[in-house]
């Protein structure tokens, strides 16, 4: 559903060229739930855009729902979800129910399904209580679930979400988890998140892509995270171990000559 | 694309609408604005009886229809200008998740009718100079050409502003110099400029096929700069072109866009 190889993002920044994303390769299957893990500035949020079609890369090649996303943007925005846990997609001026129903209109859904769907996500997420409120009224909690809803009336087959439990309260965290959760079992959905909340991972999934100096430091379980730090019980200080370790040793070297991918070659 | 426009313009509309006072005093001061323009060509032409040999009709014809074609261009697409304001704030990245153009969200973004005050008052320029003017029917069909063309002109030039944000960010106003002030150049009859300059606006950036070429074949007069009387019939295709490098030059920008940092 999700394939990346050998993905590199450069910016100029006064003349110096940094590497945000550099040799970036994994692959996510349909059905999964993926958590991006990685300290401030790795370049998760970097491998969103592109993964989205927001940034083009540099370099390398990626594929989501068959779909080149930086020339095919528009095409992938009707096959995925994409959720800002810091800024809204909603109009801050418009009743909730007035921008879910501008996004019904932009994503051409058809009314009797955008009805289904959005009685089915008010049960779900309780949205009920809040449909008449103004988006710039709604507390960060139903906002996120207002946000949610807005990424799925399309029924999306992938769902990206950039740190989705952002400054949500222990309630409203558990209930977007446990709705994210329920949608990837019984809906398929595959789901990439972005996180600082290891709960989220926890709870959620079952596989994890730590990014460092914009390289993949891990693609594995839970348990293959632990396994870097025997004898630490608490997943947070093993994150944590990794994470500063990562501050102390110097920036890795340029990478090895690497085999090409197959397919078309990165742009320069 | 004018579906998807409609629609968020009429988004944009009711969200307006949530704040009438501010609603009602960006109207009046639009009014305002227009009619102080009017003044000085009628403060002109107290104390003259003809600019660079144009009289007052003939100068009202062509200040209304370079006026209207501004009006419309910036009322439908002036926001595109801004997009640095985007870029900054993010929201660019919100607009680029959308299965629509983001060319046509930024344009509808905020959208308010009352900019709609100053097309009408142009118009009614156009209208009154036209009236007085005696066209004969078969050049009076190059009105609404010149009109049309002076859109997509003055839209392209503000797409060219908006794409060369994405490269020098904190610069709209480099942008604002070419859109409101081409919008300026082009209310008064361009021979009053430099023949260096009209050049340069006929061959280089043409803002001499909003209304000057165009309106001197609807006149029925020569050219100063001694051009055949068909050029004004180029308007259409000076249009065309700026346009096709305007949208290249957005598309470049929109593969170069860089986000910000969360």
């Amino acid at each position: 559903m999700i394939e990346a190889d050998g993905v590199g993002r450069t910016f100029t920044v006064r003349r110096r060229v940094v590497h945000a994303v550099r040799d970036l390769s994994f692959r996510v299957a349909a059905g999964e739930f993926v958590a991006c893990l990685g300290p401030n500035g790795a370049g998760k949020s970097t491998t969103i855009k592109m993964l989205t079609g927001i940034l083009t890369p540099t370099s390398g090649r990626i594929r989501v729902a068959g779909l080149d996303p930086s020339r095919r943007r528009t095409a992938l925005a009707r096959r995925i979800g994409v959720v800002f846990g810091q800024r809204t997609t909603l109009w801050w001026d418009l009743p909730l129910r007035d921008s879910l129903e501008l996004v019904r209109l932009l994503y051409k859904v058809d009314r009797k399904v955008f009805r289904e769907r959005l009685d089915e996500m008010c049960d779900l997420l309780d949205l009920g209580g809040f449909l008449a409120t103004p988006v710039r009224q709604l507390s960060l909690g139903q906002r996120m679930r207002g946000d949610i809803t807005a990424a799925l009336l399309h029924d999306p087959a992938v769902l990206v979400l950039d740190e989705p439990t952002i400054g949500l309260d222990v309630v409203s965290k558990a209930e977007v988890r446990d709705f994210l959760r329920r949608l990837n079992a019984e809906r398929g959905t595959t789901v990439l998140l972005t996180t600082h909340d290891l709960g989220d991972v926890e709870r959620l999934c079952r596989r994890v892509l730590l990014i460092d100096h914009g390289r993949l430091a891990l693609d594995g379980t839970l348990d293959d995270l632990r396994a870097t730090a025997p004898g630490v019980t608490s997943i947070e200080e093993v994150v944590a171990g990794l994470y500063l370790r990562s501050r102390t040793t110097p920036r890795t070297p340029p990478p090895a000559p690497r085999p090409a991918p197959d397919g078309p070659s990165g742009r320069a | 694309m004018i579906r998807t426009y409609a629609l968020l313009a009429w988004t944009w509309t009711r969200a307006a609408a949530q704040y009438p006072l501010s609603f009602a005093l960006m109207t009046a001061g639009g009014l305002v604005v227009g009619g102080l323009d009017i003044a000085v060509i009628w403060v002109i032409f107290a104390n003259t009886d003809a600019l660079a040999g144009f009289g007052l009709t003939e100068v009202m014809f062509l200040y209304g229809a370079s006026q209207l074609a501004f009006a419309l261009a910036d009322m439908l697409f002036g926001n595109v200008d801004r997009i640095s304001q985007h870029i900054g704030a993010g929201t660019l990245d919100v607009m680029l998740i959308r299965p629509v153009s983001p060319f046509v969200q930024v344009a509808a973004d905020r959208f308010t009718p009352h900019r709609i005050g100053r097309s009408i008052q142009a118009g009614a320029v156009l209208a009154v100079g036209l009236t007085r003017l005696d066209v004969p029917l078969g050049r009076v069909w190059m009105v609404p050409v010149m009109v049309v063309s002076g859109i997509v002109i003055f839209t392209a030039l503000f797409t060219l502003g908006g794409a060369l944000q994405f490269l020098l960010t904190a610069a709209p106003e480099v942008a604002n110099a070419f859109t409101y002030g081409g919008a300026t150049l082009t209310q008064y009859p361009l021979s009053v400029y430099d023949t260096r300059v009209v050049r340069g606006l006929t061959f280089v950036l043409p803002l001499a096929f909003v209304n000057w070429q165009p309106g001197l074949y609807v006149l029925g007069r020569p050219d100063p700069l001694g051009l055949p009387s068909w050029t004004g019939l180029l308007s259409p295709a000076a249009a065309l072109t700026l346009a096709a490098v305007a949208a290249l030059a957005w598309r470049a920008g929109i593969r170069r866009y860089r986000s910000t940092g969360s």
